[in-house]
């Protein structure tokens, strides 16, 4: 730079650009009080109190939604709890039932074993019944006949009813020994 | 090369000159153009955060969740994070600071107001010293004077002969250091960055009246003039960034109960 700019630049040079100016010293000390005062009473409080209430907002829905887990996780515990419950009554059903049947069965199958028992013991009787009756007909209609038989054999007619019976007692009697 | 030459021509290359901006009305000093942002600054943050946080809803309007988003950035990221469970009392402030500083940072690229008042001195000076009287007064309130001074000045844990070394540094950085380094780390980058653009803006403009071979070369000055543009709104964001940082840091370290 020739001498001649130098001058020139030196001569529009202004004043020390680090000397404050007292004008914008007051300027600056009341704009900057004036910002802070207005900041301070109007806007800090304003913001301070919507973070707040969306501080409070998100802890309200969180706590909500916390609740509301707990209380998901309590009825899933006592909806659990009553299945089992429900499975073991539907167990010990089932094993009642089939103890149960089980018995029922076995009543049936003793009342019927006694029916039949029963039935068998009636057929003996009535069996041995008709037996004790065929043999007394049998030995009666056997002695007339034998007598009969004799009778015309021998030529005697034994009609003497006495008599008659004891000797078919005697002939039984000696049959059944020779038997 | 082409400002030189230009310059031979009559060009007169931007200068300190140009942050003098005369008063508008008289002689009045109260009526120059920086002050006047300033003001405008002060009406403009006050009546963008008074509409913005009027309703305080939960679910925000766009307007509440863009002021929220400043507001949230400060108080969360800068005080909460930096100066811990105490931050709330520093939060208005810091606040403040943040937007006054970075609105007045902006004012140097929006159109027509093209003018970044914190590269007039004053400005930074004040916020400093508003930054120096607080951060003292934590410490003072908060430790006491004479315990305050003796942290200061004897560090604990130091071997005594090293307090000659030691201790003029740190009163030197308590007291001269830190509102200095604060005030014109503000003041250079928005003082250089507003010298730069004029720089290439008003000479890309002279290139334009010189000689053809000028003309063409004209348009890569105002490109260059057009990118600082936004390398200059990623700086005055992050001065105003690092301006609340710093205070904030300033705090915390008053609060701090050892060294």
């Amino acid at each position: 730079m020739s001498s001649k700019n130098f001058s020139n630049w030196a001569a529009v040079e202004g004043a020390n650009p680090l000397i404050p100016h007292t004008a914008e010293l007051i300027v600056g000390f009341i704009a900057f009080s004036l910002l802070f005062l207005v900041l301070r009473s109007k806007v800090v409080p304003m913001f301070e109190k919507a973070f707040t209430a969306r501080t409070e907002a998100i802890q309200g829905g969180m706590e909500k939604a916390e609740r509301a887990q707990i209380e998901a996780e309590r009825a899933l515990a006592q909806y659990t709890n009553q299945l089992n419950e429900a499975r073991s009554e539907a167990q010990k059903i089932r094993e009642d039932a089939r103890v149960q049947g089980a018995a029922i069965i076995e009543d049936l199958r003793s009342k019927a074993a006694e029916e039949a028992g029963r039935i068998t013991a009636a057929a003996t009787a009535a069996i041995e019944a008709e037996r004790q009756q065929a043999v007394t007909s049998l030995r009666n209609e056997v002695g007339a006949l034998a007598t009969e038989l004799a009778g015309k054999i021998v030529g005697e007619v034994l009609d003497d009813q006495v008599r008659q019976s004891r000797i078919v007692d005697r002939f039984i009697a000696d049959l059944e020994k020779s038997k | 090369m082409g400002v030189r030459l230009a310059s031979e021509d009559g060009f007169k290359p931007p200068s300190t000159a140009d942050f003098e901006l005369p008063p508008v009305f008289a002689d009045n000093p109260f009526t120059t153009k920086p002050v006047f942002l300033v003001f405008f600054s002060v009406i403009l943050i006050s009546v963008f955060f008074i509409l913005a946080s009027r309703k305080a809803a939960i679910v925000p309007s766009k307007l509440q969740f863009a002021g929220e988003s400043v507001y949230g950035f400060v108080r969360n990221d800068l005080a909460r994070d930096v100066i811990g469970h105490e931050f709330m009392r520093f939060v208005p402030y810091l606040f403040t600071l943040f937007t006054f500083i970075l609105t007045n940072n902006l004012f140097g690229i929006i159109p027509f107001l093209q003018f970044p008042t914190m590269s007039r001195v004053s400005f930074p000076y004040v916020l400093a010293m508003f930054t120096f009287v607080i951060f003292h007064y934590v410490a003072i309130k908060h430790k006491g004077l004479i315990a305050y001074l003796k942290e200061i000045m004897f560090m604990p844990g130091v071997p005594k002969p090293v307090y000659i070394l030691l201790t003029p540094i740190e009163v030197a950085t308590y007291f001269l250091v830190r509102p200095l380094t604060l005030s014109l780390r503000l003041f250079a980058n928005m003082f250089a960055g507003h010298l730069l653009l004029l720089v290439f803006i008003l000479g890309g403009e002279h290139l334009l009246q010189g000689v053809i071979g000028l003309k063409l070369v004209s348009p890569f000055a105002f490109a260059f003039g057009i990118a600082l543009t936004f390398f200059e709104f990623m700086v005055q964001c992050l001065q105003a960034y690092i301006f609340t940082l710093l205070t904030a840091l300033y705090i915390a370290g008053a609060l701090a109960d050892e060294h």
